[in-house]
């Protein structure tokens, strides 16, 4: 009878984990901050199609980075859990934090199970309520950690550096402009360099309390962005020349490769 | 809930259809999928009536009087039977009225469920046809007295005009132009929308004739009921236009039907129309 190689615990997990985290941080960050109204999305995807920010529910939204064919699939979960909670009881009863927790649970067994793969992603759940308090923003990552996030959140690729930008000048209270110029300025920075992120190259969404509807997810359409934002061709960087391009990627992966090897978009790794 | 992960299949791709997914998930939800003793159950519920709906130029009007009856009973003087399905097109519903709201709600989260996996609403045509099956899946409940038969109208955006469509019970789908009404006063109604209804109507106009319409189905069908003066209870009334649908507010419907009154004062069976 052979034995198979001993792997300790440890060393399973943290293979898991570099795995897991080496995905993602290929992907670009996805920026939410909260605002006087509501709670803003901001990221940098050139397709018009693919979203990574997407509506759950009345007051929920959901976003995240990774590999897109597994959060394409647990935000469709998601949407199912909700609509299906929202039927059977009321739409009041559909909340955040029970998202949260289901997928909480669900990306926790599956990291630590062997069977799986561990899945590249990180997710933001977040629920707008009556008052700034009330807002509720819930950051998962791929080994079902859930945090409790206030004011602005990071996830993706560089999201340290984005994080940190906003660490300075973040302050509560802001219209939804300045906040989307903040997020907007903390997407296009990083150690080295300071970029103007497009207009056209965003993906903007909020919820809004303000909406009179009971759906408060709303996109902000290219030409709203460029009112705020001012018109700026793709692709153009304004301090140094090191700027990534950001001509269309291919349509099939919105998650554009920042640095390092290019991932192939669908198919799992060996 | 013991167990909170999302359960497997909920991470099965699949359907874009809520009710085809509760239909795997929990049969039970599904109003087609419960089993009835055999006889009938006409007479266990309150029925719900008249429902009218119009074009205009530039939208869609529909109004639903607030009555619900069981035999000659009133059961319910200021029942809705007018509901939103998604923001550019409304529904309304005559027949067993508990059936009806249920199947409203599964219509509404349908609709909405499509919009939020697909991103992109379902044509005008298309939301048709989803109402259609649903109504066709609810057959075997029709034969035992049970029946649900709405009105569907919106605003189609590829068309740039309103459109109705009404349903039989085998889930039958009819396109109608200018103007339709279904329940127990729809003959009355759409006598009266006949001879009152003009093509250059504007929304106003639109929604004072399915008032009119309503008052004469009130008057011959005692299932109906008319504007509730001393009650202040009026028809619910949705207009739908291409900046989306709303519905009017209680007081602008109080205003229109002050004057449909007043109007029938004078007259009793309302305005006429010319001979030829």
């Amino acid at each position: 009878m052979s034995m198979p190689f001993y792997v300790s615990p440890e060393q399973l997990m943290k293979d898991r984990a570099d795995f897991a985290r080496k995905g993602i941080a290929r992907g670009r960050s996805v920026a939410v901050i909260q605002y006087a109204d509501g709670v803003l999305f901001v990221s940098e995807n050139p397709s018009q199609a693919l979203h990574k920010v997407s509506e759950i529910y009345d007051r929920i939204a959901f976003a995240a980075v990774g590999r897109y064919n597994e959060f394409e699939n647990l935000r469709i979960a998601g949407v199912r859990l909700a609509d299906m909670r929202g039927y059977s009881y009321d739409r009041r009863d559909v909340t955040g934090r029970g998202l949260a927790n289901a997928y909480a649970q669900t990306l926790g067994t599956i990291f630590s199970s062997g069977g799986e793969k561990p899945y590249e992603v990180e997710i933001f759940v977040a629920e707008v309520g009556d008052t700034v308090e009330d807002d509720q923003i819930y950051r998962l990552t791929y080994d079902g950690q859930v945090a409790d996030e206030h004011g602005f959140a990071v996830m993706g690729g560089a999201a340290d550096a984005v994080a940190a930008y906003l660490q300075e000048r973040y302050q509560p209270g802001l219209s939804v402009e300045d906040a989307l110029r903040l997020a907007v300025a903390a997407l296009g920075h990083s150690e080295t360099t300071d970029r103007q992120i497009s207009a056209r190259d965003l993906e903007v969404a909020t919820l809004d309390r303000t909406r009179t509807q009971e759906r408060k997810f709303r996109r902000l359409a290219s030409a709203a962005l460029i009112t705020i934002l001012g018109d700026t061709p793709s692709a153009t960087p304004t301090v140094g020349p090191g700027a990534p391009s950001t001509e269309p990627a291919d349509p099939a992966d919105p998650v554009e490769p920042v640095t390092g090897e290019p991932e192939p978009p669908i198919a799992p790794p060996d | 809930m013991t167990d909170a992960r999302l359960p497997a299949a909920y991470l099965v791709p699949g359907s874009s259809s809520f009710s085809d997914f509760i239909g795997q998930v929990a049969p039970e939800l599904l109003p087609s999928r419960r089993v009835l003793p055999p006889g009938s159950g006409a007479e266990l519920a309150p029925h719900a009536t008249t429902i009218v709906a119009a074009t205009f130029e530039g939208g869609v009007v529909m109004a639903g009087d607030r009555r619900a009856t069981m035999g000659n009973i009133i059961a319910q003087r200021d029942i809705e039977k007018v509901f939103p399905a998604d923001e550019y097109s409304c529904v309304g519903i005559a027949g067993t009225a508990g059936l009806a709201v249920e199947m409203v709600r599964l219509f509404q989260t349908e609709l909405e469920h499509y919009e939020k996996i697909e991103g992109t609403t379902l044509s005008m045509d298309g939301k048709a046809n989803r109402l259609s099956s649903l109504i066709r899946s609810n057959l075997g409940m029709a034969m035992q007295g049970l029946s649900v038969v709405p009105l569907f109208a919106g605003f189609d955006l590829n068309a740039n005009h309103g459109r109705i469509f009404s349903y039989d019970v085998t889930g039958g789908r009819y396109e109608e132009t200018a103007f339709h009404s279904v329940g127990s006063g729809s003959m009355f109604a759409r006598g009266a929308l006949k001879k009152i209804y003009r093509d250059d109507f504007n929304a106003e106009d639109c929604v004072t004739a399915a008032v009119q319409a309503l008052y004469d189905a009130a008057d011959d069908d005692s299932a109906t009921g008319g504007p509730d003066l001393a009650r202040r209870i009026f028809p619910v009334v949705q207009v739908i236009t291409a900046d989306g649908g709303r519905r009017l507010p209680q007081a602008e419907v109080a205003a229109i039907a002050d004057r449909v009154v007043a109007g029938r004062m004078q007259r009793p069976d309302g305005p006429a129309a010319s001979v030829i």
